[in-house]
């Protein structure tokens, strides 16, 4: 079974139906707007919408453009819009919709490069944003010497589930806040900063707060939950921004009330 | 970035919310079935009037109207702002959190003159 899934219809298999793809295309050197072309594909069972985009490129036409890489849901490289949902091709069957017709569009609230590629820069800088690494306060890092931070398994379930994020994008994708204002931190970005923050060897909280509990942080978010929804890892992205926002309010009320308490 | 004043109104939210969640069906539940259909005995004016006198009651009371007004402006506030009058945001704040203020005092004063 080592053969790569796009190349299924080479190895003999009678294909009789087929499946309309409409696929949105860009070049900005040579077109001036977008537009959508329809292709029609082999329709198998078995296929996922990244199939049959990997069958236009390799059979029908080289040009188009777009991301992706593990076929599994792993990297999170290949979200896009189909029928204006965001979803990971790789995971999305063809057979699950039976109109035998899609149309497949870059992930919405980003700009465009090319085809289904967007710029994804603002996102990245989001997560270098809210420093998604251990920190610990001054003066309390371990020396090498005396090993690692221990850690028990109650303490790794407070924040598993926020590891589990593939930097997919689709959160942002399905974000009503995120396609208004792009200066909201945003879903993913939020939920790894909780995943750090509910980490028992992290002390960093205090200083990811001054971008998390800013207004363009967690008080952007007005709960829609769309992207709990569309999270293909179960992250829960939105119930992570909740929780920060329970215990902003808690610092805040502390800050207010007992004016020297520093968090 | 600075860190934002919004907790203050979010805590107002969502404790709206709580209440209106948690509270008003049972409300409903007293106030459209068992007073109409009197499950509870004869509902008299004295009655109702005697049991919200309680000031324990009146205190319940308060919170159960108070709130979900915070709960309603805030809301409503980011669904003006999302619908696109962000830019006249400051505005849409002092009509939202300003009529739940009035109504919180009209609520106060209704209730402290029974």
């Amino acid at each position: 079974m080592a053969t790569r899934r796009t190349c299924l219809w080479k190895r003999g298999v009678k294909v009789s139906e087929t499946f309309e793809m409409e696929i949105f295309r860009y070049y900005p050197d040579k077109d001036n707007e977008p537009f959508i072309k329809s292709y029609e594909v082999p329709f198998r069972d078995d296929w996922v919408v990244l199939d049959a985009i990997n069958y236009i490129k390799d059979e029908i036409d080289g040009t188009l453009s777009y991301r992706w890489s593990c076929r599994m849901g792993v990297c999170g490289s290949c979200g896009m819009m189909v029928n204006s949902v965001p979803k990971l091709t790789c995971s999305a069957f063809l057979k699950d919709y039976p109109s035998r017709k899609i149309r497949v569009e870059p992930l919405q609230g980003f700009p465009v490069e090319r085809d289904l590629i967007f710029d994804m820069d603002d996102f990245m800088n989001k997560l270098t944003e809210v420093k998604p690494y251990l920190l610990r306060k001054e003066g309390e890092e371990k020396p090498l010497e005396e090993g690692e931070y221990l850690q028990s398994p109650a303490e790794l379930a407070h924040y598993k589930q926020y590891t589990l994020c593939i930097n997919c994008m689709l959160c942002y994708a399905a974000c009503p806040i995120y396609a208004l204002d792009s200066n909201f931190v945003g879903p993913a970005a939020i939920a790894l900063a909780q995943r750090y923050n509910l980490d028992s060897r992290d002390q960093g909280r205090n200083q990811r707060q001054e971008v998390i509990a800013s207004h363009e942080g967690i008080w952007e978010c007005t709960f829609v939950g769309e992207c709990s929804v569309v999270c293909p890892k179960d992250v829960d992205p939105a119930a992570a921004i909740q929780r920060a926002k329970v215990s902003s309010t808690l610092d805040w009320f502390k800050e207010k009330m007992i004016p020297r308490s520093k968090g | 970035m600075s860190k934002s004043n919004e907790p203050v109104l979010w805590f107002l939210f969502s404790a709206g919310g709580m209440i209106s969640a948690m509270v008003f069906p049972i409300l409903l539940i007293i106030t459209g079935v068992i007073l109409p259909f009197e499950l509870a005995g004869e509902v008299t004016f004295e009655r109702i009037h005697n049991a919200v006198k309680n000031p324990v009651v009146k205190l319940v009371l308060f919170f159960v109207i108070a709130l979900p007004f915070f709960h309603w402006a805030h809301r409503f506030r980011f669904t003006l702002i999302d619908i696109g009058l962000k830019p006249i945001s400051f505005l849409v704040s002092l009509l939202c959190y300003g009529g739940a203020i009035t109504g919180t005092i009209v609520a106060a004063f209704i209730l402290w003159k029974i």
